[in-house]
């Protein structure tokens, strides 16, 4: 059961965007995002696609809470609160997770001691004491084995030397465990194979239980074939240029950005 | 702002230097100032057979025509050191015999500093207690040297029936005079240079440990040194001898506490590995590092040297520095014996307005000897972090190998990283490679950690742990946990 959200009677929306402005701290000159509005009800998947440089990963990691941008107006919502005072450890811990597109390596620091970190870092967010060491270990296996990665991965060091698709699974992994509600998926499905990029949805789509909200954001209609949206925007030159059901998307794929103005081979070249 | 602008900001918050008590004795001091009668003051005391007070008072002429070494990169260079205004002997006024006479205030400042000095098989560590996993848990054998006196040693019964010795320096000068006249000396000698020299002249305590043939030292050994007196210098010897075959890992940690004025900390340390020995050298340093405008701290000027004296020995030291308000040492090994190797695993940190110019020196002498040198520096705060190193191969050290790897991170940009790596190759079949790096904190990666709910504070403690990881592995477990710990408190001021 899913209420959309334009009447009194909605429940309150996951994630509401209003009239998002936004612009790079150290270039104050160039707005990046010129008013987004989006709202995304408990439960619903919402995907963004546009070409590279319409600001798609800005708006991700701008929720994220990325201190390099500068909100000039508008607001971020999330559970109905206001986002803007909240580190990226609260908003994190608060149950926001952003999948990266270019996930970073941490020398010298196992996966299973970040990870560690954080699901310790998020109990004493909610009051909790440290798990122990089985029942965490516990709770590893069982989103390994959710999410289909080798609980092998998890002795390595994060993201060292990992290939580009167990780099994508393993943050659809870290969002599993730290069993956020809320996962921005900034280009998860590039650079992947056909394989790849199916374990990834299936691993998305197992999280998907009627609360859980995703807010997919890619470059190629592909992804929307393994996890089906809701929602599709088109987002271009800072702003959403068009909403849309999951046909959207195809439309996209069928004619590309061109109707909207894009230039598609500098696109592709990117 | 960006994080790292503000890990620069909040360095200036003072840390908490949680081993600045002091301990309220009696004692005993020399009065300041250091002449023939100084020397033959602590001799007496020490009631040393004549031919020590000769090698002292040898000391002390060198060192009266010495003048102190400049060479020493300190950006913020630091007030002269008034020889004479220091006191070179302070010891509590009642020499205890057993465990039972130790002033139940020295025994409380040991258990406040988390070494027990009873002997339960309990932990030793900079923090102790029940986080650490059981299997963690082993007994070690501790001196304890309480500035210028060792005020127990554990577990000597024990090692006895292993015929391994582990004492003070005083009693094993009493006890086993002819070990220590053989070997005191002969790895950094009476005139190696001012510092050594000082202390050939006036070391008034210290760790002497000798593992006989073929015998693997069945428990780690550790010396705790504790600086408590103002005003007092602190200069202890240690030696250590590995005979044939003998394996032994040995652990020294050091604090003492806050106070506003400058305090010396000029130590010697000798091993020697004779054939197939291993010695394994171990040292957390956490010396009071003095305030963030520089006020006080410990002077730590130390000459640590190891020889591998045999074929197929080993020596390899591993230090953690996180304190002191100058660092200033080069724990080398002599590389000897054909086969043998040497190791130097270095983790330094500075923060506040710490100074460290810290890096070894591996002399290559026989064949197929090999070195591995990995130094990982720190800089937070204003900082200053130097390596300094020296890969020496001799015209007889054919096939000799170095490995060295330099890294350092900064944190914020207020501090420091300097490295100044020697290479002077005389064998044309030796070889040498060299890695080093300089990088930050990258915001990237904070803001990787922080968007998993990781505070930023404690994202630069797990990336600088991570940094360290390659040097911590190489610690006895126990002192793993623990050098983790000391480097989270000791970056504390860094991030807030």
């Amino acid at each position: 059961m899913r209420m959309k959200g334009n009447g009194s009677m909605s429940p309150v929306p996951l994630l509401e965007i209003r009239n998002l402005h936004v612009r790079l701290e150290d270039e104050p000159s160039v707005e990046i995002l010129k008013g987004i509005d989006l709202k995304i009800m408990p439960g619903e998947v919402h995907s963004i696609m546009g070409p590279n440089g319409s600001g798609k990963s800005t708006l991700a990691q701008v929720l994220a809470g990325k201190e390099d941008y500068e909100i000039v107006e508008g607001q971020i919502l999330f559970k109905g609160q206001d986002l803007s005072d909240l580190g990226p450890d609260e908003r994190a811990n608060s149950g926001i997770f952003l999948a990266f597109q270019y996930p970073v390596e941490i020398p010298g620091v196992s996966a299973m001691q970040f990870l560690k970190a954080a699901v310790n870092a998020k109990r004493a967010f909610e009051g909790q004491g440290e798990l122990d060491a089985g029942a965490l270990l516990r709770h590893f296996r069982a989103k390994a084995l959710q999410i289909n990665v080798p609980f092998e991965m998890l002795k390595r060091n994060v993201n060292e030397g990992f290939s580009g698709g167990e780099k994508k699974r393993f943050e659809i992994f870290q969002m599993a465990v730290l069993d956020s509600v809320l996962g921005i998926l900034d280009e998860s499905d590039s650079g992947l194979d056909i394989d790849a990029l199916r374990i990834v949805s299936e691993g998305v789509n197992s999280m998907r239980d009627g609360t859980r909200s995703f807010l997919l954001i890619t470059h190629y209609q592909r992804l929307l074939n393994y996890i089906v949206p809701d929602r599709v925007h088109v987002l271009i030159g800072g702003r959403i240029v068009k909403s849309g059901g999951k046909d959207l998307a195809l439309e996209l794929e069928e004619h590309g950005y061109a109707p909207f103005g894009v230039n598609e081979s500098a696109v592709a070249s990117a | 702002m960006t994080s790292t602008e503000e890990v620069a900001r909040l360095s200036h918050e003072r840390r908490e230097y949680k081993y600045g008590f002091v301990t309220d004795i009696e004692q005993e001091f020399a009065s300041p100032g250091l002449d023939e009668g100084t020397v033959r003051f602590i001799s007496a005391k020490k009631q040393e057979p004549e031919w020590l007070l000769e090698w002292r008072l040898k000391a002390l002429r060198k060192w009266q025509e010495m003048t102190e070494p400049t060479w020493v990169f300190l950006p913020y260079g630091h007030p002269p050191i008034d020889y004479q205004a220091i006191s070179y002997y302070a010891a509590p006024k009642q020499a205890p015999k057993s465990l039972e006479e130790v002033d139940p205030k020295i025994l409380e400042t040991y258990e406040k500093l988390g070494i027990p000095l009873s002997e339960t098989r309990a932990l030793l560590g900079i923090e102790g207690g029940p986080e650490t996993p059981a299997e963690a848990r082993r007994a070690v054998a501790v001196d304890a040297v309480f500035d210028s006196v060792s005020v127990k040693t554990t577990f000597q019964e024990e090692l006895k029936k292993a015929g391994v010795i582990f004492c003070s320096m005083s009693e094993a000068v009493r006890e086993h005079p002819e070990l220590v006249r053989q070997y005191l000396g002969s790895v950094v000698p009476y005139s190696d240079n001012f510092f050594a020299t000082l202390n050939s002249a006036v070391f008034s305590d210290g760790s002497f440990v000798y593992v006989p043939k073929g015998v693997k030292c069945p428990m780690e050994l550790s010396t705790y040194f504790r600086i408590n007196a103002r005003n007092t210098g602190q200069f202890e010897r240690t030696l250590i001898v590995a005979d044939e075959g003998a394996e032994v890992s040995y652990l020294e940690g050091c604090t003492a506490p806050v106070r506003d004025e400058h305090q010396l900390h000029a130590a010697v340390v000798e091993l020697v590995a004779m054939k197939g020995a291993y010695i394994k050298y171990s040292t957390i340093q956490n010396w009071y590092p003095g305030d963030e405008t520089g006020k006080g701290g410990i002077y730590n000027f130390v000459t640590k040297r190891g020889i591998c004296k045999g074929d197929d020995s080993r020596i390899s030291w591993t230090q953690v520095e996180t304190g002191s308000a100058i660092t200033w040492k080069y724990p080398s090994v002599v590389l000897q014996g054909d086969r043998s190797k040497g190791e130097f695993y270095s983790v330094a940190l500075t923060n506040l307005r710490q100074q460290a110019d810290t890096g070894t020196k591996m002399i290559h002498i026989g064949r197929d000897t090999k070195s591995t040198i990995v130094s990982k520096g720190i800089s937070a705060g204003e900082g200053q972090n130097t390596y300094r190193g020296l890969v020496q191969m001799n015209k007889g050290a054919h096939r000799a190998h170095n490995y060295t790897q330099c890294d350092s991170i900064l944190i914020g940009d207020k501090c420091g990283a300097h490295t100044f790596p020697y290479v002077d190759i005389r064998n044309p079949t030796a070889t040498a490679e060299h890695e080093a790096s300089t990088t930050k904190i990258a915001e990237d990666q904070l803001f990787y950690c922080t968007a998993r709910g990781i505070s930023e504070e404690d994202a630069v403690s797990l990336l600088v742990n991570g940094f360290c990881k390659q040097v911590f592995s190489e610690l006895p477990m126990e002192f793993a946990v623990e050098a983790n710990k000391l480097l989270a408190v000791s970056l504390e001021g860094s991030v807030g």
